[in-house]
């Protein structure tokens, strides 16, 4: 993990749009470049504090690479008024990042382990970063199992990306949407139905999920019925992050904090708290 | 017949089931085979028969008029087609089409009813399998139905 930087957390660093990629009709990828300075490394699974100056600040989680070009990638969903309006931003535009906050996925610590990789709809954002490290290290893993959920064939994120992790022989790759006309030929169904057919070893596996909460709770579901334990899942959770330091108290998850304890987080350690409605 | 019999008691959903059931089951099967494209059945049919993947995929579409098909599932090598055999009027509810090549086994409804009614405990092997099917792909739909993927 990568820790708060050394400037005062609460003040954001002006970058720059240097990019703009459209995904979805709601949902882009922004390459965003430090108007001054180098961009701090970040690990994959952590997140930003976007601001859309006058507007407000969003927690939106890395979705390339440290290793990519100097820049942070993140891409967003149009959902608000502060997502539309990071989403609408145009090349140049200049944006505040406070970051990067939050703990990680487990990349290193589960060499040696299949990789289970669960992702729902927009979920497969900040897994991304995790995968390519994955896949760029492919040799330090047992299988690979990388299963994506989307509402429908069209809405499915980085289609190109995962067209070129398709065409590898060493990666098991499965999509399911909710629903799908009759020209598509990939699977039709929930993403936790996809669990009980992939071929990994639940004793020596350890699973990334990350996509809606009631997609992850199904997926725990099914992950532990396959036979991982709990303490060998890894959940992205989400709340409303405000300060991403663990002060201002928003994202209070029972004992935790979100932002500060997560946003990726080992199931064994909010199980009990994971299907409380009031939390 | 032997082939059948080893292939009923081998498929997954048959798993654990006692050998002289799934030599009853295997009484009324058949072997299929569907090319790409190829509808198994059309809602509405007669549901006089269902089917056990052993390779292949198929989908379940609906059909509006105006509308192009809604596949909601989709299903594969180790899972059952069809489980409207088992409650009357006994007729399909949806259209379901092999996306591939499939070959399947399939058992005769009006064949295994009048087994299940003849003896009980085969009946109740077959509820106990198909209890949790009708579970599953009901909660499935739950969360389709919640679209949980679209904007909150």
């Amino acid at each position: 993990m990568v820790g708060i930087p050394l400037s005062d957390p609460f003040v954001p660093e002006i970058y720059r749009v240097r990019n703009v990629r459209r995904e979805l009709s709601d949902t882009v990828t922004l390459e965003l470049a430090p108007a001054s300075g180098a961009r701090p490394p970040f690990e994959p699974g952590q997140f930003n504090m976007l601001y859309a100056f006058g507007i407000g600040e969003v927690p939106i989680s890395m979705s390339a690479n440290a290793t990519d070009d100097g820049v942070y990638v993140h891409t967003v969903r149009d959902v608000g008024a502060v997502s539309g309006a990071i989403a609408r931003l145009k090349t140049g535009a200049a944006v505040g990042v406070r970051g990067p906050f939050g703990t990680s996925w487990p990349v290193r610590g589960a060499q040696g382990s299949d990789l289970v990789i669960v992702a729902g709809g927009l979920g497969l954002a900040p897994l991304r970063p995790a995968i390519r490290e994955v896949l760029a290290n492919r040799q330090r893993y047992g299988r690979i199992i990388i299963l994506i959920g989307s509402r429908n064939p069209k809405d499915l994120l980085f289609k190109e990306e995962l067209e070129e992790w398709r065409q590898r022989l060493d990666v098991d790759i499965d999509v399911t949407v909710d629903h799908a006309d009759a020209d598509w030929r990939g699977n039709v169904g929930v993403v936790p139905a996809l669990i009980p057919r992939a071929a990994f070893d639940p004793e020596k596996a350890v699973a990334l999920v990350c996509g809606p909460e009631v997609m992850m709770r199904f997926t725990v579901g099914a992950l532990r019925d396959a036979g991982v334990t709990a303490d060998r899942i890894y959940l992205s959770m989400e709340r409303n992050m405000k300060c991403a330091i663990g002060l201002c108290g928003h994202c209070q998850f029972g004992p935790t904090f979100i932002c500060k304890d997560g946003p990726v987080m080992r199931y064994d350690r909010i199980a009990d708290i994971f299907s409380v409605r009031e939390l | 017949m032997a082939g059948l019999e080893h292939v009923v008691s081998e498929h997954p959903f048959f798993a654990g089931l006692d050998h002289q059931y799934s030599d009853l089951v295997a009484g009324c099967a058949r072997n299929h085979r569907f090319d790409a494209e190829q509808y198994l059945f059309h809602e509405g049919d007669p549901a006089n028969e269902f089917f056990l993947i052993r390779h292949g995929r198929v989908a379940l579409e609906i059909t509006a008029p105006g509308r192009a098909p809604i596949i909601f599932a989709t299903l594969g090598e180790g899972e059952v087609v069809g489980a409207s055999w088992v409650v009357p009027p006994y007729r399909w509810m949806f259209d379901v089409r092999a996306l591939e090549v499939t070959r399947a086994i399939g058992i005769n409804a009006e064949c295994l009813r009048g087994k299940c009614d003849a003896d009980h405990h085969l009946g109740y092997e077959m509820m106990k399998r198909f209890l949790p099917i009708f579970v599953k792909r009901l909660h499935a739909t739950r969360l389709q139905l919640l679209d949980v993927y679209g904007q909150h």
